[in-house]
């Protein structure tokens, strides 16, 4: 009788003192979770702060060294993924599996656990699509589909099974805000109607407005529970990187002249890889102390207009680049550095560092030419040692020294480490891909602070990102990558996140679902 | 229970330890082997790897060995490192030998002085042009280089066996399939008198140190390791990717060159068809084994020359086949590529899970 209580008006999960031990990190240290009944709980903190950690326990992707989770009022082991479902607890995760081949039915019907419930699947896909507003074309091939289209085929895959609990995994990262704004009407829906949603982000506007709890973890523990309404979104950054948060206190001082450093003219790039994204026709002009943000959503065309911009693809014809007035189209990252182009890409790991290299090397990586770190045909390891140190202290980069393994570093600090060790060439461009992407907010504003510094001594810089929140508060003017075109630039006084959300979209139009599937197949 | 799990970090203690464990397990099997062929376990490991250094002039022999096994482990670790996979140093090696000795048989009377480097120089180049062709392979046609420079090493024994006992065979040497000797002067001198140690020898050492100053020091260095660790973060750098692969194979290929004109033009003193005893394949093993470190190679190449004199020990004083250095070798290979799974991973003992349902737990 008790237990029949608990299990009608008890919370919906409970989790109590849940460990979970990585080599070398304890990802989880005796975390406690509750989520209600017809709840949207916010599950917030940092990158590496344990979240994910958290809740793959929760869907049986992994198994907790120690603690108990309690579900509708009865203690249960999850063992993988199918019993969390049969439960009635489904995930949407970051990283979507969908099989790119096939089509919508076909992918969803791979994730179902029952085989009889393939029959009549494409009608349920349809109903519920229809009665949550969350439009899909059952024999549509996924390939062919928006990022934000492939992650409805998720969330309707998941409300097939009728889940109690739903979880969402950063969902709005890859989303403009009109369709942010569809989801969360969605998820109040289904919050409604009896389904708890346990909603993963680090985005605090979002999960003020969204969510009614709040659980916020840093460094595998729980600092607090609260009602993310009741705090300030500086409060709620306080408790999320323990600390207090440093604001951009720099305001830039505009020193733009006319003459324009970096132009870009009508550049065409076909992608080298399958599911890449062809450049088409894109043209794009930065002056002398002028920051260009280039808004959109990750798949558009951006590593493509990166590996364009660095000279990683060689862009066709010499003049199709411009850097201060030298046709640089043909040249390789090496050429384009010596006449003052630094870049900063977005991977970290394998990409713009050797993990398994320590700072100095990496420092030398990029900068040996400018910073002239060698000498005649070798490491000048004097110079080298010294410019990763001079990286390191006025980018207040935390490590044990230029000795030690980039790989050592948090994402946060080597990112710092890397926009250092270009802004630090005094370039006269410079393209950052990504700037804060996995980044923790302090290391976001030091970043942030390089950035505007080096605008106001007279670089031009490109800032490409998905992140809209920082273009807009970063950048002098903005241009949306959609479907490997750039949209003419709007400076950032006039630009509203309305207006950048719907080019986004890949239209210039209001993204209705109608127009945006036939737009998609357009594209 | 035992499970392995990753470190998430390259253990440095192991990346030493693995080799010595090697070498230990492998002592082990090898006595067994030598057990199960009716030998004294103990006294046999004893005579295939202590006697031959105890023996006279054992350490002239083992140097003598070693050299061009050095010279050849260094070569394979740099081109390694770059992630470039030369696996055909033997078919560079014989195209070092008959490059070399081509040149030291058609100019008989030149004097030392002219010769002599020349047909160190002609033996670099073989072996380069022989790692050329897979280099090109690679880099016009993206033609694995595994497997074309390995198929190149049976077209250069072809070419030695064809030399030898066609076009170059010696006139007076009574139809066997070898050249004639080589003259004085084209011949390897002897660094340490009353021995038979020779300039190849202090070559290698040489050549070792050179290439781990190359390795890590210099810019093209610094690239070739890029290349090898990080593909897409060399490409962000500039560095030409091509470019470093035809670096490491001529670099390797010119190594593999020079260990052949040496062995010939000094131990061997002519070309015959039996000028290796598979010098370029245990110059793979040189390389993992000095942990793709030039000078780890020198410790490599000591231990792999000591196999092939304990293989001789082995068959004159116990009567056992020669094949026991391949087994050796072999079995050091892969005992040594099994221990490395220490270097990234730990073995942990695993407790079964404590049950996380029920109030009892």
């Amino acid at each position: 009788m008790a237990t029949d209580t608990t299990a009608q008006s008890g919370p919906l999960l409970s989790v109590k003192g849940l460990v979970k031990q990585f080599p070398g990190c304890l990802a989880n240290d005796h975390v406690d979770l509750t989520v209600g009944r017809h709840e949207i709980h916010a599950l917030l903190g940092e990158n590496g702060a344990g979240k994910s950690t958290l809740v793959k326990m929760i869907y049986g992707v992994m198994k907790p060294d120690e603690g108990e989770i309690v579900f509708e009022g009865k203690p249960v082991v999850i063992q993988n993924p199918a019993q969390a479902r049969r439960l009635g607890i489904g995930m949407v995760f970051q990283h979507f599996s969908l099989f790119e081949a096939l089509t919508v039915a076909e992918n969803i019907a791979l994730g179902l656990n029952n085989p009889e419930d393939r029959k009549d699947l494409q009608g349920r896909i349809a109903a519920i699509s229809q009665s949550y507003g969350l439009p899909l074309d059952p024999g549509a091939s996924v390939h062919d589909l928006s990022v934000g289209e492939r992650q409805r085929i998720e969330i309707v895959r998941c409300l097939l099974q009728k889940p109690r609990l739903l979880i969402m995994d950063e969902p709005t990262s890859v989303l403009t805000p009109q369709e942010v704004e569809r989801l969360f009407t969605v998820l109040r829906r289904l919050a409604a109607e009896g389904c708890s949603i346990l909603y993963i982000s680090h985005k605090l506007k979002e999960i003020r407005e969204l969510c009614s709890k709040a659980t916020i973890m840093r460094l595998g523990r729980v600092v607090a529970h609260c009602a993310p309404a009741e705090k300030t979104a500086k409060e709620l950054a306080e408790l999320m990187i323990g600390a207090d948060l440093k604001t951009s206190g720099h305001s830039r001082e505009l020193n733009q002249g006319e003459e324009a450093r970096l132009v870009v003219e009508r550049l065409t790039v076909r992608s080298p890889h399958p599911f890449g994204t062809d450049l088409k026709d894109i043209s794009l002009s930065v002056r002398r102390g002028e920051i260009l943000g280039i808004a959109g959503i990750a798949g558009n065309g951006q590593t493509e207009l990166m590996d364009a911009l660095s000279g990683e693809v060689p862009a066709g014809k010499p003049e199709t680049i411009m850097l201060d007035g030298a046709p640089i189209g043909h040249f390789g990252p090496r050429e384009r550095r010596k006449i003052g182009g630094c870049f900063v890409p977005e991977e970290r790991n394998g990409h713009g560092a050797v993990t398994t290299m320590s700072l100095a090397e990496n420092g030398f990586l990029s900068a040996h030419i400018r910073a002239s770190l060698t000498r005649s045909g070798f490491i000048d390891a004097v110079r080298t040692q010294a410019f990763a140190r001079g990286v390191i202290e006025r980018f207040d980069v935390r490590t044990t020294g230029p000795r030690a393994e980039a790989r050592s570093l948090s994402g946060g600090n080597l990112q710092k480490f890397l926009v250092g060790r270009e802004v630090e060439q005094n370039p006269g461009v410079l393209v950052i891909n990504q700037p804060t992407w996995g980044v923790d907010a302090g290391a976001a504003v030091a970043i942030y602070d390089a950035i505007a510094q080096l605008a106001e001594a007279g670089a031009a810089v490109v800032v490409i990102s998905q992140d809209l929140d920082e273009i807009m508060q970063l950048c002098d003017r903005i241009s949306v990558l959609a479907g490997g075109r750039l949209s003419p630039a709007v400076p950032a006084s006039e630009a509203t996140v309305e207006t950048i959300g719907m080019l986004m979209g890949g239209t210039g139009m209001p993204a209705t679902p109608v127009q945006n599937e036939g737009a998609s197949a357009v594209v | 229970m035992f499970k392995i799990e990753p470190r998430g970090y390259a253990s440095r203690f192991w990346s030493i330890g693995s080799p010595i464990l090697a070498l230990a397990l492998t002592v082990l099997v090898t006595g067994a082997i030598f057990k199960s062929m009716g030998r004294p376990a103990g006294l046999s490991v004893y005579t295939f790897m202590v006697e031959p250094l105890l023996a006279r002039n054992g350490l002239s022999a083992l140097a003598i060995k070693a050299a061009p096994l050095i010279m050849i482990g260094v070569g394979l670790a740099l081109c390694y490192r770059a992630n470039v996979w030369n696996i055909g140093a033997e078919g560079q090696f014989t195209l070092g030998a008959i490059s070399g000795g081509g040149l030291a048989l058609a100019l008989p009377d030149a004097p030392f002085v002219a010769i002599y480097p020349a047909i160190l120089v002609a033996g670099v180049l073989g072996g380069m042009a022989w790692a050329a062709i897979s280099a090109w392979l690679r880099t016009s046609f993206n033609a694995n280089e595994i497997l074309t420079s390995l198929m190149l090493t049976y077209v250069a024994q072809l070419v030695l066996i064809y030399l030898v006992t066609g076009p170059w065979r010696d006139p007076m040497g009574f139809g066997f399939p070898q050249t004639a000797m080589f003259s004085d002067a084209a011949t390897t001198p002897i660094i340490a008198p009353g021995t038979r140690i020779h300039l190849g020898c202090l070559a290698a050492v040489l050549v070792a140190i050179a290439m781990w100053l190359l390795l890590s020091k210099s810019v093209l260095g610094f690239q070739l390791r890029v290349v090898g660790q990080a593909p897409r973060a060399a490409r962000f750098a500039g560095f030409n990717k091509p470019r470093l692969i035809w670096v490491a194979m001529l670099i390797s290929g010119g190594l593999a060159g020079l260990a052949g004109i040496f062995e010939v033009s000094g131990p061997v003193g002519q070309l015959t068809t039996s000028i290796s005893p598979g010098y370029g394949f245990t110059g793979v093993i040189v390389a993992f084994l000095g942990r793709l470190h030039p000078i780890g190679a020198i410790f490599g190449g000591l231990l792999l020359a000591l196999s092939y004199l304990g293989g001789n020990s082995a068959q004159i004083d116990l009567g056992m086949p020669n094949a026991v250095t391949g087994i050796f070798q072999g079995i050091l290979l892969f005992f040594l590529l099994g221990c490395d799974i220490l270097i990234l991973y730990r073995i942990k003992r695993v407790r079964p899970l404590p049950s996380i349902s029920g109030a009892g737990a």
